[in-house]
């Protein structure tokens, strides 16, 4: 489990995250929302220790992150795996590189084991004869799958994603989320992901983050969000007509699935 | 005060560049890539700079030897010396400067802008190690070589374009160029293209690695690189001639 307490985090005078603390369970998809601007990258960089928080505590698993050296951070990102919004994949590297970079850096397997192992990371995301292609080769909904079978090459405890389907296609773009919800459930990860997407909301929302100007503004899951009676999250969520029709349709025969 | 913080700043990122690598081997073979990719593949450029450098500065000896009383040898000397002991290091310096150096800022900046770095570092690899090390060694271990090879053809080009245009033979040339040969020249230039490939590679990775932004900054941060490389180039050159010849 992840824990935040009390994070506060400035950049130049302006208060980004205002005393915000939260609790991420492993096996299940934690979904931090909020508008663009609203902190929640911020929050996302603070827990991955890219940001230190100017105060406040983080934990993993009761390992005092914040108090951590830098040493202790190495080692502990080795149990760690991100999915960044553009893919972030080593644009010198093939895919099958790319995946295996974290085994040839930390781990003593034979070549023959890696490419196994890569082998069983790629299938795990659908991904086949695309080994010897460039990041460039290939299209954003397949980058994105390969960052995902980079991230748990080494068989991370939690997997952070920042925005994983953004500029997809809506259908390639629910394929990642239960790609992700899968593979946390399989591996029993804590995976906190990052999004603006309602569609992820309502897809994998097992847990729900909304954050509204660096504060923590509502917490709860998908099933919750549509009869939310919060002012900001309901014109946050239900901007989109459909999802305003949803939620009329939920009031008027509650048990409708989500 | 900006000037100290980009020192200081350039101190902290030299510090983490010869921090332990993660693993030796993962570095060794980027420093291999580098040696390719930063090193062979500027000889091209070397080359030819280097031949017309040395027909250019032949003629333009020749031009100014007006009186008749020189011996003609002094044309393959001048251009002999020159070229060790400034053209050879020096401008090759500012020409890689420009090929190598913008092409380490756009490299490191671009994997900035695209979050490769911080990929980098949230697997828990040492970024600015893993990235800037490899380059700096090879450029480094290259540049000696470079200077040698741009010797050699700076002298060729001499003797291609002098007889070519008729103001030295090519036996005044050969022995111009063997004529008070002094050895301590190459050790000079070899010491200043150490310095020089350690600007070359170091200078530009800061502006990279600390680019914020997206392709319009990573261009403008190439930019800088390339002018302030140059610069310090110069510093370093004045500084080294000052201490190691005078």
């Amino acid at each position: 489990m992840i824990e935040v307490r009390n994070i506060i985090k400035s950049f130049d005078g302006n208060t980004v995250l205002k005393d915000i603390s939260a609790g991420f369970e492993p096996g299940r998809t934690n979904l931090i929302i909020g508008r663009s601007g609203s902190g929640k990258t911020v929050l996302l960089k603070c827990i991955l220790g890219l940001y230190d928080p100017d105060s406040g505590f983080i934990s993993y698993d009761g390992r005092d992150f914040t108090a951590m050296k830098n040493r202790e951070r190495k080692r502990l990102r080795q149990e760690v795996g991100m999915v960044f919004q553009g893919g972030a994949l080593f644009d010198s590297l093939t895919v099958e590189e790319n995946v295996r970079f974290p085994l040839d850096m930390f781990t003593n397997m034979s070549f023959r084991e890696k490419l196994k192992r890569v082998e069983f990371c790629l299938e795990h995301v659908n991904i086949s004869k695309a080994n010897h292609l460039y990041p460039s080769e290939i299209s954003g909904g397949m980058q994105k799958r390969v960052a995902i079978a980079r991230a748990i090459a080494l068989n991370p405890k939690y997997l952070f994603c920042d925005e994983p389907n953004s500029g997809l296609d809506p259908e390639t773009a629910t394929l990642i989320d239960n790609l992700i919800h899968d593979l946390t459930t399989e591996f029993n990860m804590t995976t906190i992901i990052n999004t603006h997407d309602m569609n992820s909301v309502i897809e994998i929302g097992e847990s729900v983050l909304f954050i509204h100007k660096g504060e923590k503004c509502w917490e709860g899951s998908k099933h919750d969000i549509l009869t939310a009676e919060n002012r900001i999250l309901n014109d946050f969520i239900f901007a989109n007509k459909l999802y305003a029709q949803m939620k009329q349709t939920q009031k008027t025969s509650p048990d409708t699935p989500v | 005060m900006k000037f100290l913080f980009h020192i200081g700043r350039y101190f902290w990122m030299l510090g983490k560049v010869f921090a332990r690598p993660e693993k030796h081997k993962m570095y060794v073979r980027q420093l291999f890539h580098e040696i390719d990719a930063l090193g062979i593949n500027s000889i091209g450029i070397v080359v030819i700079i280097s031949i017309f450098i040395g027909g250019i500065l032949t003629i333009q000896l020749a031009y100014n030897l007006v009186n008749p009383l020189y011996p003609k040898t002094l044309i393959g000397l001048g251009t002999r010396d020159t070229l060790i002991l400034e053209f050879s290091s020096t401008i090759i310096g500012l020409i890689l400067a420009g090929k190598i150096g913008s092409n380490i800022t756009s490299e490191i900046g671009s994997m900035k802008v695209t979050e490769q770095i911080d990929s980098l570092e949230i697997m828990g690899v040492n970024s600015v190690g893993y990235l800037i090390l490899p380059k700096i060694i090879a450029v480094v271990f290259m540049m000696p070589f470079l200077v040698i090879l741009s010797i050699f053809f700076g002298l060729t080009g001499g003797l291609i374009v002098g007889p070519a245009v008729g103001v030295v033979t090519v036996p005044e040339y050969i022995e111009g160029i063997r004529f008070l040969f002094v050895p301590y020249y190459v050790t000079f230039t070899l010491i200043k293209s150490i310095f020089f490939g350690f600007l070359i590679a170091s200078v530009p990775a800061y502006f990279g690695y600390f680019v914020q932004g997206g392709a319009l900054e990573v261009g403008k941060a190439s930019t800088r690189a390339v002018v302030n490389t140059n610069i310090l180039i110069l510093l370093f050159d004045l500084i080294l001639t000052r201490l190691l010849l005078t």
